[in-house]
């Protein structure tokens, strides 16, 4: 390897290196591309505590079910073919954690700022709407220049770790999208002082280039920690072009009380204990 | 019983409510010129894409996920969410939202109902509201008419209303054109910007349309019926756009 930095990790060791009290960025979108897998190790673990930031999936249900969240950060919660995602709601409803919530714009130029080492950007978003209530602590900031416009400026999200999943990585940690949609998991590498790249495929870097075009390298090497190669790792979120959201198993999520749904699913010593527990129950769906 | 030619040739045609509100959606994007329609739900969808088959063919559409697509769905455009977003303060997007409650000066609430610090129903959260109302034209679809959603005071400003812009001093790009629900269709005409009544579906009356509101609803003295359909819109919508019937289950009269 001639000293090149070899990054792979399990999705043990992942959790290994992040602490109680962490504020942790997860990539993806709603339910879309979420790193799961990773997700699910954190939730074996026992780190709790989090400020979690997120464009909210299952990912925020779970981690809310499962009572790690001390504050989320998002603009919404949902699983997309269910708009509402029961267990955030459930934790929101009995005020189990912190929210802060902004406007998906807002968040935007949020992870920007953290990415470029600003401590805000300004934004023409939140002002006359109640974000700016519940939020008190957003400040504004006036155009400098001729036309004064008053303007929110969001805090960067900088990150003790962000945790994004992707199609494909090599083990130097440079990973690759190959469904239509970046996301902004490139941003939470940035915005973060780790990042740890769950993907469905480590692959040579030759590879990279043979299976999409240069612009899918989506996330470079040195905004990466580490690399988890975890198939089937997003699951049951989507994860295109390798799978579609498994629907019938997140109707399942949403309509299983937590602890029957964590109990069979989630109480193995590993994410193939998960991975086995899916396949039986589709088994038993026959 | 007395027939003409053309009665007795033509099936019935009777418009149902749901084929009054999809003309109604199509209507919120006439003159909008070379700009994303995004709707939010499935009536406003088949509006959209009438009002792109019709009287606005220069409409931009997504296929729901990160492509631009033409109505036989050909891309012709990569609009991912980062993008999406850029589309939206960039004021080239006429966006129809959803509202869980809405006030008599357009302020829209998805984000949860009651307390915000503990509320007795969490919904979406504020999403893309804030900043839509602020840089991009935004109207509303209601499927349901009432009191719950016509409220005095919405729990959550999350799309921002008129008094509210004027009050933060944000109303350089903002515009709620209309909101279009099962009965009817209101602007923001009345005075200082409040919701007025245009047009009340046939079948439907004024009084209907105020008991089914929370708050003082301005109307004229005749407020006429939500245009009819032409027969080739009907044909469009009943054979080319929505031809399992999908529509008669978000509006049912």
């Amino acid at each position: 390897m001639s000293g090149r930095t070899d990054k792979v990790l399990t999705p043990e060791e992942v959790v290994g290196q992040l602490r109680s009290g962490m504020t942790i960025g997860i990539g993806g979108w709603g339910s879309r591309r979420k790193p799961m897998a990773l997700v699910r190790a954190l939730l074996r673990s026992e780190i709790t505590d989090l400020t979690v930031i997120s464009y909210g999936g299952p990912d925020v249900g779970l981690l809310a079910a499962a009572g790690r969240i001390r504050r989320l950060v998002a603009p919404f919660a949902t699983l997309d073919s269910i708009p509402l995602e029961p267990h955030f709601r459930a934790a929101r409803e009995r005020a189990a954690f912190t929210l802060t919530e902004y406007d998906e714009a807002m968040f935007m130029w949020g992870l920007h700022a953290a990415a470029n080492r600003l401590p805000f950007l300004p934004v023409r978003a939140g002002l006359g709407s109640d974000v700016m209530r519940v939020n008190p602590e957003l400040r504004t900031v006036a155009s400098p220049y001729d036309d004064g416009e008053e303007l929110v400026a969001v805090p960067a999200l900088r990150m003790d770790a962000a945790l994004v999943h992707l199609n494909r990585a090599d083990r130097l940690g440079n990973a690759q999208y190959l469904g239509p949609d970046p996301y902004f998991d490139d941003l939470f590498c940035e915005a973060a002082d780790t990042a740890y790249v769950s993907c469905e495929q480590l692959v040579e870097t030759a590879e990279l280039t043979k299976a999409g075009p240069p612009q899918s390298l989506l996330v470079s090497r040195h905004s990466v920690t580490g690399v988890v190669e975890t198939p089937n790792g997003a699951h049951f979120t989507s994860c295109v072009p390798d799978y579609d959201r498994d629907e019938a198993f997140q109707k399942l999520y949403a309509a299983t009380p937590w602890n029957e749904f964590a109990d069979r699913f989630l109480s193995g010593g590993g994410e193939h204990d998960y991975q086995l527990a899916v396949r039986t129950w589709h088994e038993e769906q026959q | 019983m007395t027939t003409t030619g053309t009665e007795a040739t033509t099936a019935p045609r009777t418009v149902s409510r749901a084929e009054y509100c999809v003309i109604a959606c199509a209507e919120a994007w006439r003159g909008n010129g070379e700009v994303l329609a995004s709707p939010m739900g499935l009536i406003p969808a088949f509006g959209a894409r009438l009002a792109k088959r019709t009287f606005a063919p220069d409409l931009l559409l997504t296929d729901g996920e990160a492509m631009l697509v033409g109505l036989d769905g050909t891309a012709e455009g990569w609009l991912p969410y980062r993008r999406h977003l850029t589309m939206v303060t960039g004021g080239r997007r006429h966006v129809m939202m959803g509202a869980s409650q809405i006030d008599r000066f357009g302020n829209q609430n998805i984000s949860c109902i009651g307390d915000w610090e503990r509320p007795a129903r969490q919904l979406l959260g504020v999403r893309g509201a804030p900043v839509n109302t602020l840089n991009n034209p935004v109207s509303y679809w209601v499927p349901k008419h009432s009191t719950r959603v016509f409220v005095a005071r919405v729990d959550m400003v999350s799309g921002v209303g008129y008094d509210r812009a004027e009050a933060a001093g944000v109303t350089r790009f903002h515009r709620l054109p209309r909101v279009v629900s099962d009965l009817g269709v209101l602007d923001f005409g009345g005075p200082g910007h409040a919701m007025r009544l245009v047009s009340v579906h046939p079948g439907v009356t004024v009084a209907e349309v105020r008991a089914a509101t929370g708050f003082e609803l301005t109307a004229a003295e005749e407020v006429p019926y939500t245009r009819e359909p032409t027969a080739e819109e009907l044909r469009l919508i009943r054979e080319v756009i929505d031809p399992k019937g999908l529509r008669d289950r978000e509006v049912r009269v």
